[in-house]
């Protein structure tokens, strides 16, 4: 087990976005999320990576986990190059600071760029790059620290399909590469069908399936089929908020 | 029937309540950053090269502009009293009044000024985008200290910085002054520094070597707190940045008057 939640339950503004949620993830699996806008997905990726905490539940991690997680819109440095974007943990975080040479940490960019097909882009600035290399240099300022569990924000947003279905590759190498547990937050039906191995569909904070891609896409639930017909006739409501 | 909730009073005091809630958050999230950034910098855990990068940016990239206000200032100042002093027989005093006012007055808060419209506007624009694009979130994650590693540099770059950026304007203004009272008053050059030196006190001049240097730190700590604190999208970038500056203009005027009152009353 790398990722536990138990009964994670957050409340904003007297509304809870989070009801009693729970599930787990093992090493080297990918859990896709997903669910209309509005629904807590990015409010549990947060929760999970300690940029919000929640009001009750609580979550298990392998002992020292690091967490990484990228972005919707990448949010590289825009001040840094692609270099100093990737290197900027090994260079500022405390327990790293002055660990590696400037000749090893040149090496350790040089591979993590090659792991995600974007070799020789150093010195470009994020401003240089197109969407989805921008993403894909986001995910390797991630594992930069080879972490264990990885979270992605809706990774394939805004990107055209062909681009969609490399960012989909990267996610499937990086979990074999580094047999991290890994949470994929989308709307991409093929994001849910080529990335993950399981699913959670989540309607108004509460999980309503929780399954295989297999049952996801088969079963007889109604809210997956209402999801996945992408319908606005069914048991989730569409209110005007999302 | 009015319903007592239309009516202009019931409104006044909504909004009154609204804009003193948005007050008093404002203060706590700049207070709360104060703190933050003096635990760090009492352990001196400051970014050297960030500190270097931020200083050449608060000082020298806004120089231009703050000496071409200051002189400016003192140029207009110079054209209104020169002449008058000198038609009752008085510019000998020239230089003396121009120093006096420009040491204790004048170079620190229009540079002030020209500071908080360049670099205190550009602080919080930059960190509001930061926070409104996640990268200040993507910091967090990756476990570098976004406190640490955005505001302490640019909040010491202000402390140590401003007090050049005084002492230059200070030079420029009075050299400005000098030059328009030997245009307007027929007052030589070495009357006027004669007289100047007789409106300068060390005193004075230390008084506003730290009153800069509370300026600088003021308005760099005010911009990047309400840069941080900005949420959303592009309008909040923009709110966050005229939240600086009029909170900066306030910040510094209430600085002023409190040195006043505590070195000259």
């Amino acid at each position: 087990m790398t990722i536990k939640v138990q009964n994670l339950t957050k409340i904003f503004n007297n509304k809870k976005v989070l009801d009693n949620i729970s599930f787990s993830v093992e090493d080297g699996e990918t859990l896709g999320v997903v669910g209309f806008s509005g629904s807590g997905k990015s409010t549990l990726l947060k929760i999970i990576s300690k940029l919000l905490n929640s009001d009750s539940g609580n979550i298990e991690t392998t002992k020292n986990s690091d967490i990484a997680m990228t972005f919707q819109y990448s949010a590289l440095f825009d001040f840094l190059d692609v270099y100093h974007n990737i290197a900027f943990p090994l260079l500022e975080r405390k327990e790293f600071k002055g660990k590696y040479t400037k000749e090893e940490l040149k090496k350790i960019v040089a591979q993590k760029l090659k792991i995600v097909g974007l070799e020789g882009i150093e010195n470009k600035f994020p401003s240089e790059l197109s969407g989805g290399m921008q993403k894909r240099v986001g995910f390797a300022r991630a594992i930069v620290t080879n972490p264990k569990i990885i979270l992605y924000d809706e990774p394939t947003a805004g990107l055209d399909p062909v681009s969609s279905t490399l960012i989909e590759d990267y996610i499937n190498e990086l979990k074999v590469e580094l047999n991290a547990s890994c949470i994929v937050v989308t709307h991409q039906m093929s994001t849910i069908t080529r990335a993950c191995d399981k699913v959670i569909l989540l309607y108004e904070g509460k999980i309503v399936f929780k399954g295989s891609i297999s049952e996801f896409l088969d079963g007889n639930n109604p809210y997956t089929r209402q999801f996945i017909t992408a319908s606005i006739e069914g048991p989730m409501e569409i209110k005007s908020t999302t | 029937m009015i319903d007592v909730k239309d009516s202009l009073v019931f409104k006044s005091a909504l909004l009154l309540q609204r804009e003193a809630k948005s007050f008093l958050i404002t203060l706590g999230m700049i207070g709360k950053d104060f703190v933050k950034v003096m635990y760090y910098i009492l352990r001196l855990r400051v970014n050297l090269m960030a500190l270097i990068e931020q200083s050449s940016r608060f000082a020298v990239d806004s120089l231009p502009i703050t000496l071409a206000i200051v002189g400016m200032t003192s140029i207009i100042i110079s054209m209104q009293i020169s002449p008058e002093l000198a038609k009752q027989g008085a510019e000998n005093y020239i230089g003396m009044l121009s120093a006096l006012v420009m040491v204790r007055e004048l170079a620190a808060i229009m540079a002030g000024f020209a500071i908080i419209s360049m670099i205190g506007s550009s602080f919080a624009s930059e960190l509001a985008s930061m926070s409104v694009g996640d990268q200040i979130s993507a910091m967090r994650v990756l476990k570098v200290n976004p406190v640490e590693y955005l505001i302490v540099p640019r909040f010491l770059a202000g402390v140590i910085m401003m007090p050049f950026v005084f002492v230059l304007s200070s030079f420029v203004g009075l050299l400005c002054a000098g030059y328009v009272a030997k245009i307007t008053a027929d007052l030589s050059m070495l009357n006027y520094v004669d007289s100047l030196w007789r409106g300068l006190y060390v005193r004075d001049i230390m008084i506003a070597l730290l009153k800069s240097s509370f300026f600088g730190g003021t308005i760099a700590l005010i911009s990047c707190s309400s840069g941080f604190g900005a949420r959303g999208g592009a309008k909040e970038v923009g709110e966050a940045t005229t939240r600086a500056v009029v909170w900066s203009f306030l910040a510094i005027a209430i600085w002023d008057y409190i040195f006043a009152a505590m070195f000259y009353l």
